[in-house]
């Protein structure tokens, strides 16, 4: 639309502070995430503060190492992220097959039950999975942090969106040769919403990799925790001011997740746009 | 299509079903069963009617809770509804540029609330917090944002702002495209200026977008967990204390299984009204049907 007009040098100089504004806001807080996970103790607390460190140095990167066994929790919130990931594309597949392509007694009840599930978030039903999972013996366990998600409904959704466009004649074809019915959801159907699966997947392993609320609520020792905890528990132990430390930890805990939207972004920004 | 065997579609089914009858269906009725208990975890629990409901509605705590909620949601959804437009607007052009500032502010919706939380903690602390130190370098006065219960509650709403308004930029940006450009020559030829066409073309248009951005912000903000147990603990003087935290506090604090059982069934009953408010809203939008279309025609065209 502003292609129809010069800018004018008002609207220049706007856009430039709208610009530095955003940089400011948006960008400005992870520099200062990084700047202070660089510094010492002496130069955060020190008043009037050098907003850059005189030597920067990883000592505070060391110090998370070894106040947390960043490894353990970090293959614990990878193990988990992509359990949920992958096991939700899995039961999508065969689930949004039935529901867009099999006419079947109570296809639309089911289909209602899938969406059902919208109204119903882990906010809900985090207190009755506590209480009925704790008497089994089955809080704590890493089971506990990726069952419950095993199926997401607006997941299956999508994929029953998704193959709704793929046309019969290809089933059709895939039966006649003899293909089995999984052969035809998992080889056959599946590359064809590749897409649609792909940003599922991503979506869904950015968001556990980052949840904090249900492994806070489902685990109480360190077995089984995920990084997020571990490093809000950065805070929470008393080192008081020592905020070098807390940001560095939260370095290690953000770096992937910006990675992989910078690599990802467009199949991210997708996923979230439809939701 | 005919189904090769009239088991498959329940085989197909069955995961997702027995998923959802366990961790979607089951639980609300043990939510409802548990409410009408007192129980603390290590005794036997005891039955006892709607007390908690009577109790949690006479004490006040669920009016309190309830306002502070909705206070929090409002300021959070207007406020990342309206920047979200702005910044769509403002920075839907072409570019590397422009592309690498829409990123950076999506990022945050996609980066961990624990990361966000802990870091404006930092840049908000009352000692050494950058914020404060410009406050004093510019000679204004400062304050302890999120230890004083006048303005705790604005600092994790602004907080979550920040967080989510990439979430509305993205969903106005997917809006924009579906404006026609033609409308937009045709006004600028009858010689209407940005604000007119702005309030002529682009507010109308998105009218259903916005209704789809707030309802969902509203019901983001109900779910609000993270940022008020990292910032706050609910304090100062429960100032902070939203739903899901005080669910939280009642189960794993004071132990009161029944209460919290009991709020959560309040929970549910909310979170059923602000779901169909965006279910409605999203339907408004054109819904996921004729939305995707018109992303790849937007894409082809960038």
């Amino acid at each position: 639309m502003s292609s129809l007009e010069r800018p004018t040098p008002i609207g220049r100089a706007l856009r430039g502070v709208l610009l530095a504004v955003v940089a400011l806001l948006w960008l400005g807080p992870y520099a200062w995430m990084t700047i202070t996970s660089l510094k010492s103790l002496d130069e955060i607390v020190q008043a009037p503060a050098y907003p850059l460190p005189h030597s920067p140095n990883l000592d505070a990167y060391r110090e998370v190492m070894t106040q947390v066994p960043v490894g353990r929790y970090l293959f614990n919130t990878l193990v988990m992220a992509f359990s949920i990931a992958a096991l939700q594309i899995l039961l999508a597949l065969p689930a949004g097959y039935a529901l867009a392509k099999l006419r079947f007694r109570g296809r639309r009840t089911a289909f209602f039950l899938v969406l059902a599930c919208l109204l119903v978030p882990a906010q809900v039903t985090f207190v009755p999975v506590f209480t009925m999972l704790g008497p089994l013996g089955l809080v704590n366990t890493m089971a506990s942090l990726v069952v419950p998600f095993a199926v997401s409904a607006f997941g299956t959704f999508l994929v029953r969106q998704a193959l709704m466009s793929v046309p019969d004649e290809i089933i059709e074809a895939a039966r006649l040769d003899g293909a089995s019915e999984l052969t035809i959801i998992y080889r056959i159907l599946a590359p064809l919403v590749r897409p649609t699966l792909a940003a599922m997947f991503l979506f869904s392993f950015v968001y556990h990799y980052s949840d904090y609320f249900w492994p806070l609520v489902m685990t109480t020792d360190d077995e089984n925790r995920t990084l997020p905890l571990a490093i809000a528990l950065l805070r929470e132990q008393g080192t008081g001011v020592r905020w070098h430390i807390v940001m560095a930890g939260n370095v290690i805990l953000s770096a992937p997740v910006l990675a992989v939207f910078a690599l990802a972004q467009r199949q991210i920004v997708r996923a979230v746009a439809r939701g | 299509m005919r189904p090769r065997n009239r088991l498959h579609p329940l085989l197909m089914l069955a995961p997702t079903l027995a998923i959802i009858g366990l961790f979607f269906l089951y639980p609300l009725v043990v939510a409802a069963r548990d409410s009408l208990y007192r129980w603390d975890l290590l005794t036997e629990p005891e039955y006892v009617g709607t007390t908690n409901y009577t109790r949690l509605w006479q004490s006040g705590e669920l009016t309190g809770v309830v306002g502070r909620t909705l206070t929090f949601g409002l300021v959070v959804v207007v406020a990342s509804t309206a920047l979200g437009l702005a910044l769509a607007i403002a920075l839907n052009r072409p570019g590397k540029l422009y592309a690498f500032f829409r990123g950076a502010i999506f990022s945050a919706y996609v980066v961990s609330w624990v990361a966000v939380a802990l870091l404006w903690m930092w840049i908000l602390d009352p000692d050494a917090g950058v914020v404060t130190r410009a406050f004093r370098a510019l000679g204004l006065p400062t304050m302890s944002w999120l230890g004083d219960p006048r303005s705790a509650l604005y600092a994790i709403a602004f907080v979550t702002v920040w967080k989510i308004t990439g979430y509305a930029m993205v969903v106005y940006l997917a809006g924009l495209q579906s404006v026609p450009a033609s409308l937009f020559e045709a006004a600028a030829l009858d010689g209407a200026g940005p604000l007119r066409r702005f309030i002529y073309i682009t507010w109308p248009s998105l009218r259903p977008t916005t209704a789809f951005v707030a309802s969902t912000g509203l019901i983001m903000s109900f779910q609000a967990f993270d940022v008020v147990r990292v910032m706050t603990q609910g304090g100062p003087v429960r100032s902070t204390t939203l739903f899901v935290y005080a669910i939280y506090e009642e189960i794993f604090v004071n132990l009161r299984v029944g209460r919290a059982s009991a709020l959560v069934v309040v929970f549910f009953f909310i979170l059923i009204l602000l779901t169909l408010l965006n279910l409605w809203a999203f339907r408004q939008s054109g819904g996921l049907a004729d939305r995707a279309p018109k992303r790849e025609r937007a894409e082809g065209a960038a």
